[in-house]
C-alpha cells in the first residue's frame, strides 16, 4: 500500500503546484479573516479563550475551503476509475488525501499563525509557539482524517459546496473544543500558562477515533 | 446458460445481467460468453447500454441482476482479482489535465507496479515523446487519445475494453496505436460498423439496453448491425 499512497501524495502535491487551486484560497481566507477580526473587534490584543477562539473557527473555516476541492480532480478528470481499475488497496486513496490535507493545513498554518500573532496578539505571543505547534499538529491530524471522509463523500453529489460544510462543522466541533481550550491558557494576558494535557489527550483520541473509523468505511465511499 | 462460443475457456461471461440507474433500466438480460482471445465488437444506437456494459466489466459498476465472470474473478464480490488485468479506454481519457503525459503515465504505473520506463517506451511508440511533458490540457484530442491508449494498456492487461479507441486519431496517429489494442481478448464498443466488424470474432448489439444480436462474426451482416440503430 505504501507505493500507492506515495504515487496519490506525489501526484496531488504536483497538481497543487501547478494548478494553485486550494492552498493560495485557504491562506487568502485566514488572513482576510484575520484582518477582518482585527478592525471588526476594534482591539489592539485578543487573549485568552476568546484569541483561541478567533484562531481556530478561522483554521477551520479555511480548511473546509481545503476539503471541498481535495477530490475534485479525481472526480472530474477520472482520477476515481483509473484509482479503482488498479491493483491496490482502496484505503491508500484515503491514507493519502488525508496527509495532503494535512500537509495543506501546515502549509497555510505557516503563514497564517504568524500573521494571527502579528495582527491579534500582544508583543511576547512567540513564547508560547512550540506549544502551540503540539495543539496544532493533534488538530490538523483530526482535520484531515474527518475533512477526507467528508470531502469524498460531498464530491459525489451535486450540492458537494453545501454539503462539505454541513457535514464537516458539526463533526469538527469537538476539534474545535479541544483545539481552543488547549491553546487558550498559551494566549493568555499574563503570559503563557502551560498547555493543558487533558486537552491534547482528548484531540489525540478523536483523531484515532475517525482514523479508525475512516479506515472502516472508506471503501463503502467508493464503490459505486 | 450463456451460448457456447467454442473451446476456450471464457475471459467474459455475463448471465441475465441488468444494471438501473433508480427507476431507468440501463441494461437488461445480456447473456454472453466472450472466449480468451478473442474480439466482440458491441455494436448500439446512443443509450443501449453499451457503455454500462463496458463500466461494469471493467468493475466500476456492480451489475443489478444476474451474473458477471470477468478474467475468473466473479462480480462484484471478487472484483479485485481482475482489477490491474484490466485495460479501460472510455470517453474520459482517465489523464489529469495539469499533469503531462509523462507524469501521468508514470503515475499509472505506480498504481500497477510497473517500471516508469515502459512509459516513456510507449509515448515513444505512439508518437508522443516530443509532447510528453506538456500538459494534457494543452495536447489536441488526438493527442490525448494517443496518451489515454499508452494509460490503458501500460500494465499489459488481459482483457481491453475499448469505447471507440480511434476516436480523434488521425491516419498516422491510428497506425501508431493499432498494435497496442490491436489483439488479445477485448471487447470493443464501436459506430463504425465496416471497422468493427473487421475487427471482430463475435457481435453484439444492444437496443434499448437489451441483448439484440450475439453471434459468430462470419454469420452477421453489415445490414444485421445498420438495423441495430433504426
Amino acid at each position: 500500500m505504501r507505493g500507492a499512497v506515495g504515487a496519490v501524495i506525489r501526484k496531488d502535491l504536483r497538481l497543487e503546484a501547478r494548478a494553485f487551486e486550494s492552498v493560495p484560497a485557504m491562506l487568502m481566507f485566514s488572513i482576510s479573516t484575520f484582518v477582518l477580526f482585527h478592525f471588526g473587534l476594534d482591539r489592539g490584543e485578543l487573549e485568552g479563550d476568546l484569541a483561541a477562539g478567533v484562531l481556530w473557527v478561522t483554521l477551520l473555516l479555511a480548511a473546509v475551503l481545503g476539503m471541498n476541492r481535495l477530490f475534485v480532480a479525481e472526480q472530474e478528470q477520472g482520477g476515481f476509475d483509473g484509482f479503482l481499475l488498479a491493483p491496490v488497496d482502496r484505503t491508500a486513496m484515503f491514507v493519502a488525501k488525508a496527509t495532503v490535507l494535512f500537509a495543506f493545513l501546515v502549509a497555510v498554518e505557516l503563514v497564517a499563525v504568524p500573521a494571527f500573532a502579528l495582527l491579534l496578539l500582544g508583543p511576547g505571543a512567540g513564547q508560547a509557539l512550540p506549544e502551540l505547534v503540539a495543539v496544532l499538529l493533534l488538530a490538523d491530524a483530526g482535520i484531515a482524517v474527518v475533512g477526507t471522509l467528508v470531502g469524498a463523500l460531498g464530491v459525489q453529489t451535486r450540492a458537494r459546496e453545501l454539503l462539505v460544510p454541513l457535514l464537516a462543522l458539526p463533526l469538527l466541533v469537538p476539534v474545535v473544543i479541544g483545539a481552543s481550550e488547549a491553546s487558550a491558557p498559551l494566549f493568555a494576558a499574563a503570559g503563557a500558562d502551560p498547555l493543558p494535557g487533558r486537552w491534547l489527550a482528548v484531540l489525540a483520541l478523536y483523531d484515532a477515533v475517525f482514523a479508525l473509523l475512516a479506515y472502516a468505511v472508506f471503501d463503502f465511499l467508493l464503490e459505486d | 446458460m450463456a451460448p457456447a462460443t467454442g473451446d476456450s475457456p471464457a475471459a467474459v461471461a455475463l448471465e441475465g445481467v441488468g444494471r438501473a440507474y433508480g427507476e431507468r433500466v440501463a441494461l437488461r438480460d445480456v447473456t454472453f460468453a466472450l472466449p480468451e482471445g478473442a474480439t466482440v465488437a458491441v455494436f448500439g444506437a446512443n443509450g443501449a447500454g453499451k457503455t454500462t456494459l463496458l463500466r461494469i466489466l471493467a468493475t466500476l459498476l456492480r451489475p443489478h441482476a444476474g451474473t458477471a465472470t470477468v478474467l475468473g474473478a466473479l462480480l462484484p464480490r471478487e472484483a479485485w482479482k481482475a482489477r490491474g488485468r484490466l485495460g479501460l479506454l472510455g470517453h474520459e481519457p482517465l489523464l489529469y489535465r495539469d499533469l503531462s503525459a509523462r507524469e501521468n503515465l508514470r503515475y499509472h504505473a505506480r498504481l500497477h507496479r510497473v517500471e516508469p520506463a515502459r512509459a516513456d517506451a510507449l509515448l515513444e511508440r505512439v508518437g508522443l515523446a516530443a509532447r510528453a511533458d506538456d500538459p494534457v490540457r494543452t495536447l489536441s484530442r488526438g493527442m490525448a487519445q494517443r496518451a489515454a491508449i499508452c494509460r490503458a494498456v501500460l500494465h499489459e492487461p488481459a482483457l481491453l475494453l475499448l469505447d471507440e479507441p480511434l476516436a480523434n486519431l488521425d491516419p498516422g496517429g491510428a497506425a501508431a496505436v493499432a498494435p497496442l489494442i490491436g489483439s488479445g481478448t477485448r471487447v470493443l464498443i464501436s459506430h463504425d460498423v465496416e471497422q468493427g466488424l473487421a475487427e471482430a470474432d463475435w457481435v453484439l448489439g444492444l437496443r434499448a439496453g437489451r441483448q439484440a444480436l450475439w453471434a459468430p462474426r462470419p454469420q452477421v451482416t453489415v445490414a444485421d448491425v445498420r438495423g441495430l440503430y433504426a
